[in-house]
């Protein structure tokens, strides 16, 4: 066990666990924030993706031990996020979800896109949210939305 | 007659200097083509994962320099350190090297070692690296210290490390360098 | 209804046998119905339409829907939502008849109770694509009963006639300008007598039924907010894995679990039972990761001497050879000696390959329950409420009224939450009973969803056809092989003669009509658990019909559709069918013809679940892999109650099935071990494997709504591969696609 400080989502957390329990479980279990989800555990579907110091991280990988004092951001801070509400609203203007357990990590990697490419081609969105597995196969209007909210954001 | 068999003499020194660097080259071969080192020289768009060299999971992608694309970057899983308890490997600045420093076909074939030696022996396509360079590479670079201590597969048993220990390697890079950089010719 | 006894009685005896058996108790006091009974009744010559209309059953509204005094709509909704949009449909059929106000209304997922049991198939469940099919009509008069039971209260209040009240938007409005909000008659409302007769809606009243509804849990699972059954947390919960056998039904011989003890956090590690006779070590700690840790530094010693060790390679050859015999027979039509005097030059004979599959719903499995003692909670993402519910409280030793089923949203099923064993119920209940008053949540890791069984079965299709000089099949003779799925289970009882119909199902109930027809089958017993993947039999039934089809008519030089159009009998069941295919060639037609050079379409039509389903894809090669550019599908499902929905799960669904085409889609075994363990190498599709586009489009219709939850599964593959085989010439009989 060791303690850790956290800066999620803008607020500072302390936790106390093993120094090999990746950030997904920290946050779910420990910092009780379930939005953020358990899909694979090896980084291959990108369910528990979070953005590290602004770069998409999977969480399922990432043991707290390696995190140091990089601020982490949930799919919970995506709504007071302008990139993140549009993308949010875009998603729901276009119907996309299904199931939804997928969407948390497909939002925030389409936010991570968004932040550095404000008008991605279909190319770009095939290689950026290329490794966010949804079983449902939504990912026609995935594509949708993610054009619709950079319209949005111009 | 002294000065011929002298000049006979020197000529066998300098062949076999140049066999010696060769043999030194075929022994740095083997580590640059170990799957440790070569999943990340690939001459396509994406890297290569395990012993197999099978394609990386999850369709992660070269990008524009060699560290993915948006929302995918290697950086985005690959840590600073090796991530034992997920079975991640990790080391600073993990990335693709260059497509100048590929290392296959675009097969997924590993070249032969004629063209891997004459890229690795060109300024142009090694990253403007002197023979000096590249042993203090060899002996230095933190990636390629890696390949030593490549850290846990996920089911927790020990990722397989190149056949020369990293102090053979080093010797071999620096007979090779002293060789003059030999290369093979092309058969 | 004075009419249905009769009916009853009318049935030849097998089939009414079948439906006095839906009513005889199972297992645990379960009600199983007639599933898939179309198939059985199809072989008898009793049609679907001549089926007896369901028991009446008592549907109280107040089970169903509850008004708020602050003018809230609440309606349960009598099954699992796992992504399909019975959240929403469900509700939105409710709320029409109710006329609600749509922005006031909220869904929830119902508990187990006899009260939410399928209309039709007497079980609470979620699964044949039969959620609207089955529930349209009865959500209709849950509806309209509960508008009729607020405007007697109104009506009441005023002292006016019923019938001079209006309805609309959760108001009701007297004859002289008075209006109630219905929350505020809703306490009188639930006093009035349940009418036993309503009238419903015309279609041209419908105000959500038939409309673009967006989906009501769309915000909630976009912004994390939503709990799925794995996020659910309890005070005191802990959390427990289990190591399971390497083969299925194996035994623990010895376990030593010292190393696992000394991580903090573990409460207690000891043996459960687990599927197929089998035992597995379960690791109850605080949390997630701590049990995972634990269970990692288990030294098992397994005791696999009594259980078979399965070998994909092996099962292949035996199932190839089975399939050169006679199986049981699922079909037959005309003279079976037939096709053995076509000529040599006249014959085509084809043989198919279907690999074992994991459904992988991206929510792993987990089960929480706690023991009290004398009675229980569980919380589950269930397919199969009642099976499940019954489960654990036979586990607990408990009357099934003293255990309580929560069931929660899933993150996806395809099937794989509908385990008639309810096995993971039965490993959560085991491991609960040892902690009475804590709750314990059961989490499957991936590793375990992937290696754990339950897959869709591996099949091997022999077709042997005789073609005439016409072109068209005049003998066709069909052997599959492939374990039954409901073989020792409590559906079991529906198979006829030995045949599991959802086996052959979209081969011997076929819409194509050769005069010389024999369809047999062989169910092997292989120790692999096998269940139901989303669209069951047609996921490969389609597959190989489609792609026979098209290349026989490329064979006959006929235009694929033109073919399929001979080929289909012109009977009343299969106008929906035919209706799709035209309405597909309609909206197709003009991008087939102008494709690009390279590019080549490939077609599918199949029929399942009551629903017909026709599409062209557009497909061209790319990096020696299939690249779908665009796909047309159209859709006959009667009426579309949520075209939104239909348009969703087409468009996704298509996607769906090409999980069987990829390189990375099949589970395989060596020595009794599954050699996949997660999405590293059972690859589902992701979206570069996503068409570009697909286009939907749904055939009008007012005809009783059918489902489209599997229909959109089994086409597009065949379509994909028929398109390859034009680019490449080559065909295509083994899945995955490992090379183009």
């Amino acid at each position: 066990m060791a303690k850790y400080q956290l800066n999620v989502n803008g607020e500072r957390r302390e936790v106390s666990v093993d120094p090999s329990t990746p950030l997904l479980w920290v946050l779910r279990e420990d910092l009780k924030m379930t939005g953020t989800k358990f899909g694979c555990g090896v980084s291959a579907c990108g369910a528990c993706t979070v953005h590290v110091a602004g770069v998409a991280t999977r969480s399922c990988v990432l043991p707290v031990a390696l995190l140091g004092e990089r601020p982490v951001v949930t799919i919970e801070a995506m709504a007071n996020d302008p990139v993140g509400r549009a993308v949010q609203d875009a998603w729901v203007e276009r119907d996309v979800v299904q199931c939804g357990y997928c969407q948390s990590g497909q939002i925030m990697s389409a936010v991570a896109l968004l932040k550095q490419t404000p008008k991605p081609s279909d190319v770009n969105i095939d290689e950026s949210l290329g490794g966010n597995l949804c079983r449902c196969a939504t990912y026609v209007r995935i594509r949708e939305a993610v054009h619709l909210a950079a319209q949005k954001l111009k | 007659m002294a000065f011929l068999s002298g000049a006979r003499v020197e000529a066998r020194r300098v062949a076999d200097k140049r066999a010696e660097g060769l043999a030194a080259w075929e022994q740095v071969y083997t580590v640059l083509t170990h799957p440790r080192c070569i999943n990340c020289h690939t001459a396509t768009n994406y890297p290569q994962q395990g012993d197999e060299r099978r394609r990386h999971f999850a369709n992660v992608v070269r990008g524009p320099d060699g560290r993915g694309v948006p929302a995918l970057n290697c950086a985005g899983c690959h840590q600073k350190a090796n991530a034992d308890s997920t079975g991640v490997p990790g080391g600073p600045d993990w990335h693709l090297a260059p497509l100048s420093m590929r290392w296959q076909d675009e097969n997924d074939r590993p070249l032969p070692s004629a063209a891997v030696c004459q890229q690795v022996t060109d300024p142009k396509r090694n990253g403007q690296m002197s023979a000096q360079a590249l042993l203090k590479h060899n002996a230095e670079a933190e990636l390629v210290l890696w390949a030593w201590e490549p850290g846990r597969r996920p089911d927790g048993s020990e990722r397989a490390t190149p056949p020369l220990t990293h102090a053979e390697f080093v010797a071999a890079t620096r007979r090779w360098v002293e060789a003059g950089t030999p290369c093979p010719s092309v058969k | 209804m004075t009419n249905s006894k009769t009916k009853v009685e009318g049935l030849s005896s097998t089939s009414r046998r079948g439906f006095l058996r839906a009513t005889a108790t199972a297992a645990g006091g379960l009600l199983v119905s007639l599933y898939l009974n179309k198939h059985t009744t199809a072989q008898e010559g009793v049609k679907p339409s001549q089926l007896p209309p369901p028991p009446k059953k008592d549907f109280p509204p107040d089970a169903f829907v509850r008004v708020t005094p602050d003018n809230k709509v609440v309606i349960q909704v009598n099954r699992l939502e796992f992504g399909q949009g019975v959240h929403t449909a469900l509700p939105l059929i409710l709320a029409d008849e109710l006329d609600a106000d749509w922005s006031q209304v909220v869904a929830e997922l119902a508990p187990a109770a006899d009260v939410y049991k399928d209309p039709l198939f007497g079980i609470q469940m979620v699964g044949g694509s039969g959620s609207i099919a089955h529930s349209f009509q009865q959500y209709r008069e849950l509806g309209a009963k509960t508008r009729a039971m607020l405007v007697a209260a109104a009506a009441a209040r005023w002292n006016v006639a019923p019938d001079k009240c209006r309805t609309e938007a959760s108001v009701v409005r007297g004859p002289a300008g008075q209006s109630l909000k219905y929350g505020e008659l809703a306490a009188e409302a639930a006093r009035q007598p349940v009418p036993a007769t309503v009238r419903l809606k015309e279609p041209s009243e419908f105000k959500l039924i038939g409309k673009q509804v967006k989906r009501l849990d769309s915000r909630a699972k976009c912004d994390g907010s939503l709990k799925f059954g794995l996020d659910l947390d309890l005070p005191g919960m802990l959390v427990a894995v289990v190591a399971r056998p390497p083969v299925f039904g194996a035994k623990v011989k010895s376990f030593d679990d010292g190393e696992a003890r000394k991580v903090e956090g573990v409460r207690e590690v000891f043996e459960i039972p687990v599927t197929r006779g089998g035992t597995g070590v379960a690791v109850v700690a605080d949390k997630y990761w701590t049990a995972k840790r634990a269970r990692d530094l288990l030294r098992i010693e397994w005791d696999e001497t009594s259980v078979a060790r399965e070998d994909s390679t092996k099962l292949f050859e035996q199932y190839r050879q089975l399939a050169r015999t006679a199986g049981l027979s699922a079909a037959a039509r005309g003279d079976a000696k037939a096709i053995e005097r076509v000529a040599p030059a006249d014959l085509f004979v084809a043989e198919y390959e279907f690999p074992y599959l994991s459904h992988s719903p991206m929510e792993p499995l987990n089960t929480t329950v706690r023991f009290d003692g004398d009675a229980a909670e569980v919380w589950a993402g269930s397919q199969f409420q009642t099976f499940d519910h019954a489960a654990v409280a036979e586990v607990l030793s408990l009357k099934p009224e003293r255990v309580t089923f929560h069931t929660e949203m899933a993150g996806g099923g395809f099937g794989r939450r509908a385990v008639p064993d309810s096995h993971v119920q039965r490993e959560a209940a085991s491991i609960a009973k040892r902690f009475k008053g804590t709750p314990v949540k059961l989490v499957w890791s991936r590793e375990d969803d992937v290696r754990g069984g339950y897959y869709r079965p591996m099949h091997v299709h022999r077709v042997e056809i005789g073609v005439g000089p016409d072109g068209l099949p005049n003998a066709w003779r069909h052997v599959v092989v492939g374990q039954s799925i409901l073989a020792d289970t409590p559906f079991a009882m529906m198979m006829k003669d030995g045949v599991d119909s959802s086996t052959v199902e979209g081969v011997n109930d076929t819409h194509y009509w050769v005069p010389n027809f024999a369809v047999s089958v062989h169910h092997p017993k292989v120790n692999v658990p096998v269940l139901w993947w989303r669209s069951v039999g047609h996921t490969h039934s389609a597959f190989v019909m489609e792609t026979l089809i098209e290349e026989l008519a490329m064979r006959a030089k006929v235009d694929p559709l033109a073919y399929r159009r001979r080929l289909i009998k012109p009977e009343p069941e299969a106008k929906k069918l035919l209706a799709a295919l035209d309405l597909m060639d309609e909206k197709s037609a003009a991008w087939r013809n102008s494709l690009p050079k390279g590019h080549a379409v490939g077609f599918a039509c199949h029929e399942s679940f009551g629903t017909g389903v026709a599409c062209a894809a557009e497909v061209s090669i790319r990096n020696n892999r299939p690249w779908i550019h665009r796909v047309t599908v159209a859709v006959n499902c009667g009426l579309a109650v949520n075209p939104l929905t239909v348009e969703s799960q087409f468009q996704a669904g298509v996607s769906f099935g090409l999980s069987q085409l990829m390189a990375g889609g099949r589970v395989t075994l060596k020595d009794g071990r599954v050699e996949q363990r997660n999405f590293d190498r059972y690859v589902p599709p992701y979206m570069p494997d996503a068409p570009v586009t697909v286009d939907v489009h749904i055939v009008p219709s007012a005809e009783a709504p059918t489902g489209c939850g599997e229909p959109p599964v089994p086409v597009l593959s065949p379509a994909v591969v028929n398109a390859l085989s034009k680019l490449t010439g080559k065909r295509y009989r083994t899945l995955p696609l490992v090379e183009v």
